[in-house]
């Protein structure tokens, strides 16, 4: 014979209704701003929407994703930035942390070279990098052909293009260079020691102490990096309008991603559909694509990141 | 105590709950209240009305303020709050967050069918009917971009036409060219080459990635078509957009892509003093009518001329014709005070004084033939073309559509594409930029 469980005393239900009542700005907050925009998103995903006039149309946006030739390239072009401007952005931060604390002297003024371009506003350092790499006009062309080398044309040639765009990222990498040199910095001396009393050479010390010890911080310049490269909009939109010396005035058309789509993300083309061309269900199509494939590699790299750090 | 927690999760779920209702109140519609019509307008009570408007240069908005006070003269009890700068976007989430001005001006049409079959802008039909405005003294083109699927929401402002520019000076006492032909060949006559075959000076650029030679400004040259009448694309199966990109391609591949694409590169910026016309870099260059109040300012001592677009040779009855576009103004859906807001439009739009003083001040085309023929606006022989190619029976513009934006930057990538020399079959091409903008079509409803 069970007996009925006992009701909840008098008082454990009060402390729920008080625990959610300090709970409800939070609730309230990822209702508004998480939980309803995507409901919103998948409703209208369903709909011919161009934020005036809602008619429902089944699937026919889904259907004209695989019609969009622009989707594609622009996927490529997205997931050509998360397969090398991430790591070539986190190797790079990392050694450059290891060549500031290594250093002896000056490195005070080297540590604030590497970071003040990071303090540049995005858009002025996309427009001056633009200018700088300008294959008529630009500095290190000229610079180049006074060595023999014929520079390329960096934003105009889509072969080009995105390493260029790699490159401005690589100069702006300043405040991942501080993480990584307060890691790199945390890391016991003694493990060193212990390391180099072992018979351990420089790399091996790398591989077998940096590594390990700075892996949490590692994965945390992964994590964010990609997600940031999913979401890379604004260098690629005024990078691609400056090298083609577009304007916006009646009558004349920007091709978005110049040259040749190569400059063309996904968030990117979401926004010309959404905003440009108000086909707003055909947009929330595109969100919902970029909110996938944001969570699959954000779920396989936070799987990475507790690897990591139970290793470590 | 323990209550505080609980008003204050219910301020915030009723706060949000506001948030998600709040600007749906549309305001009274166009021609819903009565009204007294004629000089009796006069008698409307008065108002405050918002006017948005997307000029921005200080003599640009005191143009736009001067010929507001001329309708302040007319309507003393109604008081215009102009808002400067104003872009497409801002309109269309003000209309869209029920916080719309009671006037709109775009100084694009690529909107303008979208905004008339969602009712963002308000049907002028039925004021325009109830006072007797003829909108025949609008031309047939400014008509078709104002207009959309029967609803005339918008009225034209002012127009741009686009023609030809040519530095005297660098064209050798040689004449405009009148067709594509004479073109092509004055264009390579007048092109200087350094000994290592870099472009100094070009006769033409024939680059669709050239400032404004955007598909749309282009194709009158040849009576390029864009729509069928189904609205379907029209690109692919008329043979004139064929023309005009062969002809252009043969023009680029003269300069060679790559010489021609360096030199565009090293030009100065469109809009500032350093553009490559002013300074001899460029001997013919397509451009709109408002170029010629920036050369006023910028280049003033250059020595130029204008003439009509040269056309296709075999079609010389397109010669003084051209591309237009222009201005647009409406009432939004929700303005306040609609009946003021359409006699601050009627005044704009088709004041023959009004028109004439902004024309004057912002050197753009009046709209109306009145304005175009009055002995006070300020023509020079320069200026003279382009009322001349918007008043051509056969200057075209972009016929209004939803995916406006949409269609011309499909064309005008296809073109980049073309020019490089990246495409080997045109045909197929132009079939699929067909392909491109119905399928777009069928997505926002035909």
């Amino acid at each position: 014979m069970t007996s009925l469980p006992a009701a909840p005393p008098r008082w454990r239900r009060g402390e729920g209704l008080r625990a959610l009542a300090w709970l409800s700005p939070w609730i309230a907050g990822v209702s508004i701003f998480f939980i309803y925009p995507l409901i919103s998103t998948v409703y209208f995903s369903f709909h011919r929407y161009d934020m005036y006039t809602l008619e429902f149309i089944g699937l026919d946006n889904y259907r004209y994703l695989f019609q969009d030739a622009r989707v594609a390239a622009s996927a490529r072009n997205t997931l050509w930035l998360v397969a090398f401007m991430v790591p070539a952005t986190v190797l790079f931060s990392l050694a450059l942390a290891q060549l500031v604390i290594r250093l002896k002297a000056g490195v005070s003024l080297l540590r604030t070279i590497f970071y003040l371009p990071s303090l540049v506003p995005m858009t002025a350092g996309t427009i001056t990098f633009v200018f700088l790499l300008n294959p008529a006009t630009g500095p290190v062309n000229h610079l180049l052909s006074l060595i023999g080398i014929r520079g390329p044309d960096w934003f105009g040639d889509p072969a080009w293009s995105k390493p260029s765009l790699t490159l401005l990222g690589l100069w702006g990498c300043g405040q991942l260079m501080v993480i990584f040199m307060a890691a790199l910095l945390d890391v016991p001396r003694h493990l060193y020691e212990a390391a180099a009393i072992d018979g351990a050479g420089p790399w091996r010390q790398f591989r077998s102490v940096t590594l390990p010890t700075i892996a949490p911080v590692l994965m945390f310049a992964l994590v964010t990096n990609v997600i940031y490269a999913l979401q890379y909009f604004s260098q690629a939109m005024i990078a691609s309008r400056v090298a083609q010396g577009s304007t916006d005035s009646p009558g004349s058309s920007f091709s978005p991603g110049y040259p040749d789509e190569s400059l063309l993300t996904l968030p990117q083309w979401l926004f010309q559909v959404g905003f440009r061309d108000y086909s707003m269900g055909y947009a929330c199509v595109l969100a919902l694509l970029l909110f996938g494939t944001s969570m699959i590699f954000t779920l396989i790299l936070l799987r990475q990141f507790r690897r990591a750090e139970e290793a470590s | 105590m323990r209550f505080v927690p609980l008003a204050v999760a219910a301020a915030l779920l009723g706060s949000a709950l506001t948030a998600c209702t709040a600007g749906k109140e549309a305001g009274p519609s166009l021609g819903a209240q009565p009204k007294p019509s004629g000089s009796a307008s006069q008698a409307l009570p008065a108002a405050t009305i918002e006017l948005w408007h997307g000029f921005s240069t200080d003599a640009e908005v005191k143009a736009f303020e001067d010929a507001i006070a001329g309708f302040n003269k007319k309507f003393p009890q109604i008081t215009v709050k102009a808002t400067k700068g104003v872009q497409d976007d801002q309109i269309t989430q003000a209309i869209r967050g029920g916080n719309a001005p009671d006037v709109a001006a775009s100084f694009t049409t690529d909107n303008v069918a979208q905004w008339c079959r969602s009712g963002a802008f308000q049907d002028l039909t039925p004021v325009i009917e109830q006072d007797g405005i003829d909108v025949s003294v609008l031309p047939a083109v400014a008509r078709s971009y104002t207009a959309f699927e029967g609803k005339q929401c918008t009225l034209p402002l002012l127009a741009d036409a686009y023609g030809l520019y040519y530095n005297k000076a660098l064209m050798k006492g040689e004449q405009p060219p009148k067709t594509l032909g004479e073109l092509t060949e004055l264009a390579k006559k007048l092109t200087v080459r350094d000994a290592n075959g870099d472009i100094k000076v070009a006769g033409f650029i024939p680059s669709v990635q050239y400032y404004e030679n955007s598909p749309s400004h282009l194709g009158p040259m040849v009576g390029a078509k864009w729509y069928n009448d189904d609205g379907t694309s029209a690109i692919g199966s008329d043979p004139a957009w064929k023309q005009l990109l062969t002809w252009q391609k043969e023009l680029v591949d003269w300069f060679g892509y790559a010489k021609l694409d360096k030199f565009r590169k090293s030009l100065g910026d469109e809009w500032s003093a350093e553009h490559p016309f002013y300074h001899g870099k460029v001997a013919m260059i397509l451009d709109g009518e408002w170029r010629n109040a920036m050369i006023a300012n910028d280049a003033k001592g250059l020595d130029y001329g204008t003439a009509p677009l040269p056309v296709a040779d075999d079609k010389p009855d397109l010669y003084g014709s051209g591309f237009t576009a222009g201005t647009v103004i409406g009432v939004p859906k929700g303005a306040k005070h609609p009946q003021h807001a359409w006699e601050l439009i009627k005044y704009l739009t088709t004041d023959t004084t009004s028109l004439v003083t902004l024309s004057n001040a912002l050197r753009n085309v009046p709209t109306t033939k009145a304005s175009m023929e009055s002995p006070d606006l300020a023509k020079d022989d320069n200026f003279k073309t382009f009322l001349d190619i918007f008043a051509h029976p056969k200057t075209t513009t972009l016929p209004a559509t939803v995916n406006s934006v949409f269609n011309q930057e499909v064309m005008s990538q296809f073109m980049t594409k073309w020019e490089k020399g990246s495409v080997t079959d045109l045909d197929a091409g132009l079939k699929d930029v067909d392909k491109q903008i119905n399928d777009k079509l069928k997505l926002s409803g035909g």
